[in-house]
C-alpha cells in the first residue's frame, strides 16, 4: 500500500512559564492512503499537537518542532515555509476540530465560510463557489441548503455545524482528513450519525483519514488502524483487530478494561486507570507510564522500554515483552476478549533499542 | 427589531425624564438661583423668565410648563443676558462643537482602531509596546494639561498651528487632536485586547487550517469581529467627546456650546445651565440610541427582540 | 541485545494510591494570582509608585517648614530653589507643601468615591443578584434607567447648585457612580450561584452563609477589585476636570486638579507651577492603571497554567 503520510521521529515542544514542556517526544507513524488511522490516548498525551503539527497550526513560539520529519506525498511539511503551507492546508489535507460551536466564525454566513477555501484554492468565481457549496451542504446532509447557505452558525444546532465543518474541510477534495475529537462535543445519538456521514464521504473521497479521540468505542467502527499515544509517545500500534484483540502493552488493557460494553452482563465495575499523566515538563526516567501501571518492573522506574514487533503491523513499547519478564495476566475485562491472531510472530522482536 | 428600539426608546425618555426634572428641582434648590427671590433682577431678565417659568405660580405648575417647553424644543431665556436664550447659543455654538466633535471622533477611531489593530498583530513585540505606552500615557493626562501643552508646544513655541479662534480649517486641527488623544489611546487599548481574545478564537485557527493567508485571516474573519465592542464603545465615546469640549473650547478660545456653557458655570447663569445640560442629554441619549441600533445590524448573533444574544 | 540483569523484572512495588498524587504543588487561587502579579513588571512598577506617593501624601508635608496656605507675598511666583523644593505659586505657597497636601485630598476623594460605589454597589447588585425575580427586574431597571443619565452632565449640575466643597464632590460622583460596580457585582453573583461548586456545596449542606463567605465572596473579589483600582484614576481625574471648570474644591485647599488648573494659565511663564501637580496627576492615574490592568491580567483564569 502507498504511504499518503509518513510521520519521523517528530518532537513538539511549548516554552512555557513552568519550563519546556515536551509534549511530543519522538512519535513515528504512517498513514496509507484511503485508510482510517485512530490516535486515542488520554487529554494531554500528545494526540493533537501531533495532529496541529502536521497541518503546522501551533503556534511558535511558544511551540517548537525540536526534531522528526512529516513527509506527506513525499515532501516534508517541517521544511515548509509559512506561505507554502498555505498551498497544502484546506487543498491537500482538511482539518475538523472538536468543538462545532466555536469553530466557526458567529459572524460570517455559512456558505461564504465553505466559499473561502473554493476561491482559494480552486480558483472558483463567487457564484461558482456558491453553487458548490450548496452542493457541498447537500452531500454532508444538510437539509434545504439553498436557503441554509445564507444562515450564520448561530442558526444552526451543534450537529449541523459540524457537518458545515465537514463541508469546509472536504471543500477541495483534501487527500488527507485530520478530524481532532470531532464527535466529542456532541450528543450520542448525533455523533453515530456523524461518524456515519465520515465513512460514507471517505468511501465516496478516497479521502485518508486521522482521527483523533479519546473514546475507544469509536475507534473500532471508524479505523483500520490505531496508535495509542501516552504522555507524547506512541505505546503499542495496530490493526482494529491487534489492539482490540491482542493488546499488549498495559495502558491499553487499562483503556480497553474502562471502556463500558453492552455484552458484558456480568455486574463488575468499570476499571479506572489510576492517577493521572505525568507532568511533561520533566517527564520521567524510564516508563511514562510506571507510576499508574499495576505490572510495573523495577527495570519500568530505570529505563525507558525499547519497541517491540509483535507482528508486521503491531508494535508495542514495554518491558513485559521482554524475554526475561514474567509472564502477567492483563485484567478480567480484557482476557476475556483476547485471540489467537495467525499474523503474529513467535516471539516479540525488538526493533528500536531505548536510549 | 422594532420591539427592541421601541423599548430602548422607552428607556431613553425615562432617564431623559429624570435628568428633566433633576435639573429643574435642582435649580429650585440653588441659592442665588432664578426662583430663590433672593437678588433683585434687571427688570427686563425678570420679564423674560416670568414669561418662560411663571416665577409666581405653583411648582406644580412651572414644572409642567417646563416640560412641555422643552418638548416643544424650546430651553428657555438667560438668567444673566438679556435678550438671550439657550435656544440662541445652541444655534450659534452647536455646529461650531459638532464640525470639532466629528472631527475629533475620527481622528479617534481611525488612530486607535489602527493602533491597536498593529499592537494585537505584533503582540508582544516592540510595536505592541510602544502603541501600549502612548496608549496608558494618553489616558493618564487629563485633557486640559494636554491641551495646554500641545497648544503651548505646537502652536506657541513652533508656530506648526494657529493659537487660538476658529477660523480656518488650520484652527481645527489642533483642538481635534487635544480632544481626540484620550479617546484614541482608550479605543487602541479596546481595539487591541478584543483583537487578541478574537485571534485566540478557534474559528481563526479554522481559517488558518483552510489555508488563508495572514493578511485573510486578519482583514476577513479578526478585524470585523474586534471592531464590535469598538462601535459599541462609540456611544460612551461621544459622551467624552461632548465633555471634552467644554475643556479644548475654552483652551483654544472657539466659539462653540462649550465655551458658552462653561462661561455659564462661571458666570452662575442658571436658566443656561438647566438649558444646555437638557440639550446635551438628549444628543447623547439619541447617539447612544444610534450606536445600539447600528450595532444590532452588524452583529448577526443579536436578534433585537430581545436585545439578547441570540443562541 | 543489551543485557540487563534479572532482578530489574522483578515486579515493583507500586503503591497505587502514589499515583493519585498531584505532581504539582496546586497553588491557591491568591496566591497564584500573586504570583502572576508579580511576574508583571509594569504592575509592579505602578504598585511602587503608588506606595512612594502614597507615602509622600503622609509624610510629605512634614518634610518642609513651609506650609501649605500661608501666603508670601515677597516671594511670588519663584522658581524652584532650595528653599522651595518645587517654587512658589502667585500668592508665595509653597508648592511642595501644596502639592503633597493636595495629594492627601486627591487620593481621598478617589479613595473614598471608590468605597462608596463599592458599598452601594455590592449591596444593590447583591441583593437583585440573590433575590432575583421581580426584585432583580425592577431594582437593575432602575440602574438602567439611572444609567442613562450622562454622567459628568449630572456632576456638574451637582457642583453648580450644592456648596461647593469636599463632601459635595464625592456626592456627586457617585449618585451614579455606583451603578456599574452594581452591575459587576450581580453579574458575578448570578453567574456564580449557578455554577456546580455552589451546587454541589448546597447539596452537601453547606449553610447559606457559608457559600457566601467561602465561595462567592472569595470569587466575586477579583472584578471588584478591578473595578475599584480603576474607579479611584476616573474620580482623579474628574476632580480635575471640575476644578478645570472652576467647580473644584475652595481655597484656600489645594489639590493638584486646582493646582493644575492653575498652572495652566501660568504655563508659558511659570511652568513648574503646572508640572508638579500635573506630573503627580498623571503618575497617579498612571499607577491605578496598570495595577488595575495587572490584576485584571492575573485573575483571568484563562490565562492560569
Amino acid at each position: 500500500m502507498e504511504k499518503l503520510l509518513e510521520v519521523k521521529n517528530l518532537e513538539v515542544s511549548f516554552q512555557t512559564y513552568g519550563g519546556e514542556v515536551q509534549a511530543v517526544r519522538g512519535v513515528s507513524f504512517h498513514v496509507n492512503k484511503g485508510e482510517t488511522l485512530a490516535i486515542v490516548g488520554e487529554s494531554g498525551s500528545g494526540k493533537s499537537v501531533t495532529s496541529q503539527t502536521i497541518m503546522r497550526l501551533i503556534p511558535m513560539p511558544p511551540g517548537k518542532i525540536k526534531n522528526g520529519q512529516i513527509l506527506f506525498n513525499g515532501e516534508d511539511l517541517v521544511k515548509k515555509t509559512d506561505k507554502e503551507m498555505e498551498q497544502i492546508r484546506g487543498k491537500d489535507i482538511g482539518m475538523i476540530f472538536q468543538d462545532p460551536m466555536t469553530s466557526l466564525n458567529p459572524t460570517m454566513k455559512v456558505g461564504k465560510q465553505i466559499m473561502e477555501v473554493l476561491i482559494k484554492h480552486q480558483n472558483m468565481s463567487p457564484a461558482q463557489a456558491k453553487e458548490r457549496a450548496i452542493e457541498l451542504l447537500k452531500l454532508v446532509g444538510i437539509p434545504m441548503p439553498e436557503k441554509r447557505v445564507n444562515q450564520y452558525p448561530h442558526e444552526f444546532s451543534g450537529g449541523m455545524r459540524q457537518r458545515a465543518m465537514i463541508a469546509v474541510a472536504l471543500a477541495s477534495n483534501p487527500k488527507l482528513l485530520i478530524a481532532d475529537e470531532p464527535t466529542t462535543a456532541l450528543d450520542v445519538t448525533i455523533q453515530a450519525q456523524i461518524l456515519e456521514l465520515m465513512k460514507d464521504l471517505q468511501k465516496k473521497m478516497g479521502t485518508s483519514i486521522i482521527f483523533i479521540t479519546h473514546d475507544l468505542g469509536v475507534v473500532a467502527n471508524m479505523a483500520d488502524r490505531v496508535a495509542v499515544m501516552y504522555a507524547g509517545k506512541i505505546v503499542e500500534m495496530g490493526t482494529v483487530d491487534e489492539i482490540f484483540y491482542d493488546p499488549r502493552h498495559p495502558y491499553t488493557w487499562g483503556l480497553l478494561a474502562s471502556m463500558p460494553s453492552l455484552d458484558s452482563d456480568d455486574k463488575k465495575e468499570l476499571a479506572a486507570i489510576p492517577g493521572s499523566p505525568p507532568d511533561l515538563t520533566n517527564p520521567p526516567k524510564g516508563d511514562a507510564f510506571a507510576p499508574r501501571n499495576p505490572y510495573a518492573m523495577r527495570i519500568d522506574f530505570e529505563q525507558e522500554p525499547p519497541l517491540f514487533k509483535i507482528s508486521d503491523t503491531h508494535y508495542a513499547a514495554t518491558w513485559l515483552l521482554h524475554p526475561d519478564a514474567p509472564k502477567v495476566e492483563p485484567p478480567e475485562a480484557v482476557k476475556k476478549r483476547l485471540r489467537k491472531l495467525s499474523s503474529n510472530y513467535d516471539k516479540p522482536i525488538i526493533v528500536k533499542e531505548s536510549e | 427589531m422594532l420591539r427592541y428600539i421601541g423599548r430602548r426608546l422607552l428607556y431613553m425618555l425615562l432617564s431623559l425624564f429624570l435628568i428633566i426634572t433633576a435639573t429643574f428641582f435642582l435649580m429650585r434648590a440653588a441659592p442665588g438661583g432664578p426662583f430663590s427671590g433672593e437678588k433683585k433682577l434687571p427688570p427686563e431678565i425678570e420679564k423674560n423668565l416670568n414669561e418662560f417659568y411663571g416665577l409666581d405660580r405653583p411648582w406644580y405648575e412651572q414644572y409642567f410648563d417646563y416640560l412641555t417647553s422643552i418638548a416643544q424644543w424650546d430651553f428657555g431665556p438667560s438668567f444673566k443676558y438679556k435678550g438671550q436664550t439657550v435656544n440662541d447659543l445652541i444655534n450659534s455654538g452647536f455646529p461650531v462643537s459638532f464640525f470639532l466633535g466629528m472631527e475629533a471622533l475620527l481622528i479617534a477611531v481611525g488612530m486607535g482602531v489602527l493602533l491597536g489593530i498593529i499592537a494585537a498583530l505584533n503582540h508582544n513585540k516592540w510595536q505592541d509596546y510602544a502603541a501600549m505606552i502612548f496608549a496608558v500615557l494618553g489616558i493618564s493626562v487629563p485633557s486640559f494639561i494636554m491641551a495646554s501643552l500641545l497648544q503651548y508646544v505646537l502652536a506657541i513655541k513652533l508656530g506648526v498651528f494657529p493659537v487660538a479662534r476658529w477660523e480656518s480649517f488650520m484652527h481645527t486641527i489642533l483642538p481635534a487632536i487635544a480632544l481626540a488623544t484620550g479617546p484614541t489611546a482608550f479605543i487602541a487599548r479596546l481595539t487591541r485586547s478584543s483583537m487578541l481574545e478574537v485571534l485566540s478564537n478557534d474559528y481563526i485557527r479554522t481559517a488558518k487550517a483552510k489555508g488563508l493567508s495572514r493578511m485573510q485571516i486578519t482583514v476577513r474573519h479578526a478585524i470585523r469581529n474586534a471592531l464590535l465592542p469598538v462601535v459599541s464603545y462609540l456611544g460612551p465615546l461621544s459622551a467624552g467627546v461632548i465633555t471634552g469640549s467644554f475643556v479644548i473650547e475654552k483652551i483654544f478660545g472657539i466659539p462653540g456650546l462649550g465655551s458658552h456653557f462653561v462661561l455659564s458655570i462661571s458666570n452662575r447663569d442658571y436658566t443656561v445651565i438647566m438649558g444646555v445640560t437638557v440639550f446635551y442629554s438628549i444628543i447623547l441619549l439619541a447617539a447612544i440610541l444610534l450606536v445600539d441600533i447600528a450595532y444590532g445590524l452588524i452583529d448577526p448573533r443579536i436578534k433585537l427582540a430581545g436585545g439578547k444574544k441570540g443562541e | 541485545m543489551q543485557q540487563i540483569p534479572k532482578e530489574m523484572f522483578q515486579p515493583a512495588s507500586v503503591d497505587l494510591s502514589e499515583a493519585e498524587k498531584i505532581s504539582k504543588p496546586s497553588l491557591s487561587f491568591w496566591k497564584d494570582v500573586s504570583i502572576r502579579f508579580r511576574k508583571n513588571k509594569l504592575a509592579m512598577f505602578g504598585l511602587v509608585l503608588l506606595f512612594i506617593l502614597v507615602f509622600m501624601a503622609i509624610f510629605g508635608p512634614m518634610m518642609t517648614p513651609h506650609d501649605y496656605r500661608t501666603n508670601d507675598l515677597m516671594n511670588t511666583n519663584k522658581p524652584p530653589s532650595a528653599e522651595h523644593w518645587f517654587g512658589t505659586d502667585d500668592l508665595g505657597r509653597d508648592i511642595f507643601a501644596r502639592t503633597w497636601y493636595g495629594a492627601r485630598i486627591s487620593l481621598f476623594i478617589g479613595v473614598a468615591a471608590a468605597l462608596i460605589d463599592l458599598f452601594i454597589g455590592v449591596l444593590w447588585g447583591g441583593i437583585a443578584a440573590f433575590r432575583g425575580g421581580r426584585t432583580d427586574e425592577v431594582m437593575m431597571r432602575i440602574a438602567d434607567i439611572l444609567w442613562g443619565v450622562p454622567y459628568l452632565l449630572l456632576v456638574i449640575l451637582l457642583m453648580v447648585v450644592l456648596e461647593q466643597g469636599l463632601g459635595t464632590m464625592i456626592l456627586a460622583m457617585t449618585i451614579t457612580g455606583w451603578i456599574n460596580m452594581a452591575r459587576i457585582v450581580r453579574g458575578q453573583v448570578l453567574q456564580l450561584k449557578n455554577q456546580e461548586y455552589v451546587l454541589a456545596a448546597q447539596t452537601l449542606g453547606a449553610s447559606t452563609s457559608r457559600i457566601m463567605f467561602r465561595h462567592l465572596i472569595p470569587n466575586t473579589m477579583g472584578p471588584i477589585l478591578v473595578t475599584m483600582t480603576l474607579t479611584i484614576p476616573s474620580a482623579i481625574f474628574t476632580e480635575a476636570f471640575l476644578s478645570y471648570l472652576g467647580l473644584g474644591v475652595p481655597q484656600p485647599l489645594a489639590s493638584w486638579g486646582t493646582m493644575a488648573s492653575d498652572g495652566v494659565s501660568a504655563l508659558q511663564y511659570y511652568p513648574w507651577r503646572l508640572f508638579f501637580p500635573a506630573t503627580m496627576i498623571c503618575l497617579t492615574i498612571f499607577a491605578f492603571n496598570v495595577v488595575g490592568d495587572g490584576l485584571r491580567d492575573a485573575l483571568d483564569p484563562r490565562l492560569r497554567k
